[in-house]
């Protein structure tokens, strides 16, 4: 008979985590999945060198301990109330009674010339890389873009080794200082205030500007930076440039929740017990909105409890999820984007990174769907993820739908019978 | 203006080449879609330029239209790669049906070779060992159907055709269409609305018919022609129930698309995971090789068919001045020009290069 | 975890070492800047570093389109970019 899981939970992020490890509380048998090699998520993503953050590691083995890890294990579809995924070895059906989604968030990238050249990242991207040993040690590197994350990137990178040339903050410097002092209010981020009103990791911290363009030959050589009192030049070997996080809604979208549209990038639409549209279907953290490492895994445990029927104890941490959110949304709303950075890619700049579309190829087409059939713009491997999430933050074109497979995925994983039951990777997360 | 020599109704590969192959004869045109210009089966469509010979007619009117296909092969947005299409069979049985299909190919006009059991492998490197044999047109081609529409069209435009995109037609009547709005449009309507039809035209029979295709990331130089197994047709003009069959097409970026599926009573455009599957088992079947390949994508489209397989093509019974070229099944693009001359002609009582009685709406007047 | 341990393996051809744990991004990146080529030829490398952007896609053991980012290095694979 084929095996299944009471509670499955999508993502081993600090959500995830959180919901794996609530569930598993409450005695049924759960399943945490992940592409990724081990838990942890983006945030929580193990150092190669240093390890973890402490919370991380608690947060992983109170999880892994009592759940059944399926790690590099990636969903590509889903068809009644079962999801198919893909591993190295094969083709896997996982069967649930009840779903948590805490597929987390990707960032978003704004595209400006050059910005295509290699050397150029995501912040969180560039960080990624260094925890999995991408060499840092002794480049230049130049971090921009938007938000706390873009210090705790300057500090990992820091770490490794890498020469930090600056940090560059689109937002204003009032609006970084206000929301530095509001940091008071909230105890655990005085760090992050201390480091972000003195600048006490020594890196040139410069709030309001932003680079507008990359140069060099096969590899970036040097940025250009709007400033507010002009542009400057500054050579570097890697440029780690974030503009904030799009949720990965696909999963969702796939099952038929309902979306919240009212941004620019969907997020998963839930109740206050982060119920999705669709019965047995929760969700938690990045994945409904931005919210951050610490909302991401009061609402883990929310939907954990939730999912098990435990709605008094899951009601008991809305205050606590409702204090995390507003934090969040302070943070939206003081790193909120510099209209100018949605106006930097020129006709020529590529907006469709897998095949090759510049922006001004797109002129002319009021629909997504006929812009694609035209000019072939999100048909590529990213299956239009990053020119949806750029062409929406520009406010073209609303992100396309949803469709299997979620992700790339072999060909024979969508030809063969399934086999009925999962064989472990491991019990723990490493 | 309201008054037209030529109402064409739905813009999808047939309407488009309807509107183009109207304004050429001087008509002038009034060309509506609803929705995007070839975004419904064309969009959904493979691009195969096809030669099938298993019924007279429509190898009839394939052979014309591929004629006139050639004139696309230098345009750069049809993607135009004159690959050739293998035919291949798994038993020796089915080879016997080989000779009688080159000549009959050969009789209209379309040169076809059998391939021996031990050529295929030089013709075709990735296909399976084992196989019995086959047959390569070399002729056939493949092209990119969304931008054929798109230039057929504003060829038309260009030639003094009025486009009205985003509207609707609302109601036919005795001598034109209305739209959604209300106002009225006179003349001659040619409906070419594809599985649309029967919401204008409830009396001439149309069912949609589901297909599946899957493309893969790039793989250059993994596949030379389309090729696709002897029993596709059994398929294609088989019975109602859902079958597959061997299809895969290497497109002109290296992907590769593979079909092909065939279900009737599935009304929803979302892709269903057991077709799939089915589908893909068969193509793994000749090209062991997909097993390995990335797909990208997975995509629906529905063919509008009508109960002999033959489309519309011509008059409307019981009415003046009402028109019909849709029912293509999965040949709407291969003859998509030779329908639309077909159907101008009629039109304006010239005749036809080819015989249009096997085509003639009348044939299945309810 | 064993810092000390490093994973052999091969991008185009020429021996590179990883510490144990890193992925093949951080193996290509100590071979070449360039993983992969654009449509229109022009050199790519990883962006996003969390498998969703697809610019690090290199061959690993004859296997087309792997996102490095997402692969662990294991010793002797054979890594060829198009770069």
């Amino acid at each position: 008979m084929a095996e299944g899981y009471e509670v499955l939970v999508c993502g081993a992020g600090p959500a995830g985590l959180a919901a794996a490890q609530a569930a598993a509380s409450q005695g049924v048998r759960v399943g945490l999945v992940d592409a990724q090699a081990r838990p942890g998520g983006q945030v929580w993503r193990q150092d190669l060198r240093f390890g973890s953050v402490r919370a991380a590691r608690r947060a992983i083995a109170a999880a892994t301990g009592a759940v059944q890890w399926l790690g590099a294990t990636q969903i590509v579809a889903a068809e009644r109330g079962e999801l198919l995924a893909e591993r190295a070895g094969g083709a896997v059906r996982l069967r649930y009674e009840r779903l948590v989604l805490a597929t987390g968030a990707r960032e978003l990238i704004l595209p400006f010339p050059g910005w295509t050249l290699p050397g150029v990242t995501g912040a969180g991207g560039l960080q990624a890389l260094v925890k999995q040993g991408w060499p840092i040690a002794g480049r230049r590197v130049v971090v921009a873009g938007t938000g706390p994350l873009l210090l705790a990137v300057a500090a990992g990178l820091r770490k490794h080794g890498a020469r930090l040339l600056t940090i560059l903050e689109q937002a204003p410097a009032m609006r970084v200082r206000r929301f530095a002092c509001s940091l008071a209010a909230s105890p655990g981020t005085a760090l992050q205030a201390m480091r972000l009103r003195f600048g006490s990791l020594g890196i040139p911290y410069r709030c309001g500007e932003f680079v507008v363009a990359a140069q060099g030959d096969a590899r970036l050589q040097s940025v250009s930076i709007r400033t507010p009192r002009g542009l400057r030049q500054l050579e570097c070997d890697q440029l780690a440039v974030g503009y904030g996080l799009v949720p990965n809604v696909e999963l969702a979208e796939l099952l038929g929740c309902r979306l919240d549209r009212s941004g620019p990038h969907a997020a998963v639409a839930t109740d206050a017990r982060l119920r999705t549209s669709i019965s047995g279907v929760y969700a938690a953290g990045e994945v409904r909105g931005v919210g951050g490492a610490a909302a991401a895994s009061i609402e883990g445990r929310i939907a954990g409890l939730a999912a098990c029927g435990q709605e008094a104890a899951a009601a008991r941490l809305a205050g606590l999820q409702q204090r995390a959110r507003r934090f969040a949304a302070r943070v939206a709303r003081s790193f909120a984007l510099d209209p100018r950075l949605r106006a930097l890619a020129s006709p020529e700049t590529i907006v469709c990174r897998c095949e090759d579309v510049p922006l001004g190829a797109l002129a002319g087409f009021d629909d997504g769907r006929a812009a694609k059939l035209a000019t072939r713009c999100g048909m590529g491997a990213c299956q239009g993820r990053l020119c949806g999430d750029i062409l929406a933050a520009l406010g073209r074109y609303p992100q396309p739908a949803a469709a299997a497979p979620l992700f790339p995925v072999r060909l024979s994983t969508l030809s063969e019978p399934m086999a009925d039951s999962l064989t472990p990777t491991s019990t723990r997360g490493n | 203006m309201t008054n037209f020599d030529l109402i064409v109704v739905g813009l999808g590969v047939l309407g488009a080449a309807c509107a183009d192959a109207a304004t050429a004869a001087g008509l002038r045109v009034v060309a509506i879609e609803r929705g995007g210009i070839g975004g419904g089966a064309t969009a959904a469509a493979m691009g195969h330029l096809v030669a099938m010979d298993d019924d007279a007619a429509e190898l009839a009117l394939s052979s014309y239209s591929l004629r006139l296909w050639d004139e696309f092969a230098d345009l750069p947005q049809a993607q135009f790669s004159r690959c050739g299409t293998l035919w291949v069979a798994r038993e020796e049985r089915e080879l016997g049906i080989i000779e009688a299909k080159i000549a009959r190919l050969e009789s209209a006009g379309v040169a076809a070779f059998r391939v021996a059991a031990d050529d295929l492998p030089r013709l075709e490197p990735a296909l399976v060992a084992g196989l019995a044999g086959g047959m390569h047109v070399p002729a056939d081609a493949v092209v990119y159907p969304p931008a054929i529409a798109q230039f057929l069209v504003t060829r038309a435009v260009s030639r003094g055709a009025t486009l009205l995109q985003g509207r609707r037609v609302g109601a036919l009547h005795a001598g034109g269409v209305a739209l959604d709005d209300g106002s009225r449009l006179q003349g001659p309507t040619l409906l070419t609305t594809g599985c649309a039809l029967g919401e204008l035209l409830p009396r001439l029979a149309l069912r949609a018919r589901k297909g599946h295709l899957v493309i893969t990331d790039r793989y250059p130089r993994t596949l030379r022609h389309q090729v696709l197994e002897l029993g596709y047709a059994a398929s294609a003009h088989g019975s109602d129930a859902a079958s597959v069959a061997f299809n895969v097409q290497p497109r002109p970026t290296g992907q590769l698309l593979v079909g092909s599926s065939r279900e009737f009573d599935s009304t929803s455009a979302a892709a269903s995971l057991p077709m799939v599957r089915r589908m893909l088992a068969r193509a793994i079947e000749f090209l062991p090789a997909l097993r390995s390949l990335q797909v990208l994508r997975i995509w629906t489209g529905f063919r509008p068919t009508t109960a002999d397989g033959r489309p519309y093509l011509g008059p409307v019974p019981e009415r003046r001045d009402l028109w019909v070229a849709a029912g293509h099944e999965g040949l709407g693009v291969t003859t998509a020009l030779g329908s639309a001359r077909l159907l101008v002609d009629q039109l304006l009582g010239r005749t036809p290069a080819i015989d249009p009685t096997p085509f003639l709406p009348a044939r299945a007047w309810q | 975890m064993n810092r000390g341990d490093e994973v052999r393996l091969e991008v185009d051809g020429v021996a590179i070492s990883v510490p144990d744990g890193a992925n093949v991004a951080a193996a290509v990146a100590r071979a070449t800047s360039a993983f992969r080529r654009g449509v229109g030829g022009d050199p790519r490398g990883p962006l996003c570093g969390i498998g969703v952007c697809f610019e690090c896609r290199v061959r690993i053991d004859a296997r087309a389109h792997q996102r490095a980012c997402m692969v662990l290095a294991r010793p002797g694979m054979q890594v060829q970019t198009r770069g």
